[in-house]
């Protein structure tokens, strides 16, 4: 009796391994997924895209909200960026000052400085900065709308959504990035001269005018303005996510998420892009 | 293809022609995934006409009042709106069919960064500009004692229960006059006082406006007092469609056992 009941057990709580082998997924199919599932995104992306696109450039226009727009991604983004910038420019006037020093050329400190912080680190750290504060905040006000039906009320209510929601906040994003960075060099310009100057006295004005003698229009405005397509990615990345959210409240957060994590990637690989466009067509 | 300019032109004319029916759906199927949701559901409505759907929780009555509307694609069939197929159409096109809809959402959906005051009106500043502002809050007010919520005119929608959530979307829905209501159960979670002051409001829009209505309900009662016709949706199929007197004679027996549970 023993016996018999236990070998019914074990057909009943056994699968058979054969059985498990079919139901797994083969490496094959895994690779086909993954490839797949890249050319969806990135499909979706672009009729997304042209959707906006179109949205943004017929009337009517929606001037309030992106007013509104740009008093989120703009200032409220403000404080943030110009602490950061401000951290950015002391970690720089240390370092630059120690390693200057060696090969006796403090004299170029104020240029380094200035070169650093224009050129290199002010861009990509705002768009980081703001890649994480403003794409999740977007990503997931847009994807509570989404799961709430309210995206759907916008439309029923003839409506544009693509054109109220998607258009403002990526056109805010692109006209607010160049301002933040502008700040975020300013913070870390001052703060960078500041923490020289508890070390080595150097007049603002003396720091000023050796930091940007030579400077020409390829050294400013280009590295500053590119950051409009960090804007562009930011914005376009988390309305993107936001709008095609499913699945409630974990849809919501995996929307936030991969917002800012597909945004800082995308901005830091359109930097590599950019700064190589930027020497070409500006040397 | 049509420009959005013709769809308002034609919408004014057609509107003026009594004949054809506000809505009409014709063999609409609908899938997702490998569930099927509408399997050929036909019906119409006229002006002036208050048609109910019933039946069991996830047989599609939703589905098809975001078909109707344009939120969802068919997967095949037509869904006329005063002799104009909409299905295909262009977003912006759309957008001048639904001017003339109220559409109220199972769960109100209100916008949860607007006040009460501010969503009711949402679509009266994007569709009549030409208000001023004095005018619009006169109107909102209207809008929001017709549902019962004019103390509550600078709440937030978190602030305030479902039912009364429900209200304020109604009260969306009808901001711009539409002649098509289309109501995804209006009187859920409401006190039977509510929802009998709702019912009335259905009803004297369909007298006083000619507003042909569909509304997906679960309330038997509801659905008799408001509605000229009611239709039993089963499989993704209309079981049965006519008065309710018609209905009560069925011998169908899905029709019966929900009828004796209602």
């Amino acid at each position: 009796m023993t016996a018999t009941r236990l070998t019914a057990d074990a057909e009943v709580t056994s699968p058979p391994s054969a059985q498990r082998d079919l139901d797994a997924p083969s490496a094959v199919d895994s690779v086909t997924g993954l490839i797949n599932g890249f050319f969806d995104w990135f499909g979706n992306l672009g009729i997304f895209c042209w959707q906006v696109f179109k949205a943004g450039v017929t009337p009517p226009y929606e001037w309030r909200e992106l007013i509104r727009q740009l008093d989120e991604v703009g200032s409220k983004s403000l404080p943030l960026v110009a602490l950061a910038g401000a951290a950015i420019g002391v970690v720089i006037s240390m370092e630059a000052r120690y390693s200057l020093s060696r090969f006796g050329a403090k004299s170029m400190f104020p240029t380094t400085l200035v070169y650093s912080v224009v050129q290199v680190m002010g861009p990509i750290m705002t768009g980081l900065i703001v890649s994480g504060r403003v794409g999740a905040g977007i990503g997931a006000e847009l994807a509570s709308m989404k799961v709430s039906e309210q995206i759907d009320a916008i439309a029923a209510s003839a409506v544009n959504p693509y054109r109220l929601l998607a258009a403002t906040r990526i056109m805010a994003c692109i006209l607010m990035l160049p301002l933040l960075t502008i700040a975020a060099d300013a913070s870390g310009l001052l703060m960078g001269w500041f923490a020289q100057t508890l070390v080595e006295p150097l007049s603002f004005h003396q720091f000023i005018a050796n930091g940007f003698q030579g400077a020409k229009f390829n050294g400013f405005l280009p590295p500053t303005f590119k950051t409009t397509v960090y804007g562009l990615i930011i914005g376009t990345i988390a309305c993107f996510q936001g709008m095609r959210t499913l699945g409630g409240a974990e849809g919501v957060g995996r929307a936030a998420t991969n917002s800012v994590v597909l945004a800082s990637l995308f901005v830091i690989l359109a930097d590599v892009v950019l700064v190589k466009f930027i020497l070409v067509v500006f040397p | 293809m049509a420009t959005v300019i013709d769809i308002a032109m034609k919408n004014e004319q057609l509107q003026k022609d009594d004949s054809a029916p506000a809505i009409a759906v014709k063999q609409l199927r609908k899938t997702f995934g490998s569930q099927m949701v509408l399997n050929g559901v036909s019906l119409s409505v006229g002006r002036g006409e208050t048609l109910a759907v019933l039946g069991r929780s996830g047989t599609g009555k939703s589905v098809l009042l975001r078909i109707i509307i344009g939120l969802e694609s068919p997967d095949s069939g037509s869904v006329c709106i005063h002799d104009q197929n909409i299905v295909g159409l262009a977003l912006d096109q759309m957008g001048e069919i639904r001017k003339k809809i109220g559409f109220l959402f199972q769960h109100a959906a209100l916008y949860d960064s607007l006040t009460i005051a501010q969503n009711v009106a949402f679509p009266l500043e994007h569709h009549r500009r030409e208000m001023s502002k004095t005018e619009r809050g006169d109107r909102v007010r209207q809008l929001l004692a017709e549902v019962g919520m004019e103390g509550d005119f600078g709440k937030m929608p978190s602030d305030i229960s479902g039912g009364m959530q429900k209200r304020v979307g109604l009260a969306r829905a009808l901001a711009l006059d539409p002649d098509i209501l289309l109501l995804d159960e209006p009187t859920a979670g409401l006190d039977p006082i509510s929802s009998g002051e709702i019912n009335d409001l259905i009803l004297k829009l369909q007298h006083e406006h000619q507003t042909a209505s569909i509304v997906v309900t679960h309330d038997l009662h509801s659905a008799r007092t408001i509605a000229n016709r009611l239709a039993l949706l089963d499989k993704g199929n209309v079981v049965i469609e006519g008065k309710f007197e018609d209905i009560q004679k069925s011998d169908n027996s899905f029709v019966k056992e929900f009828l004796k549970q209602s």
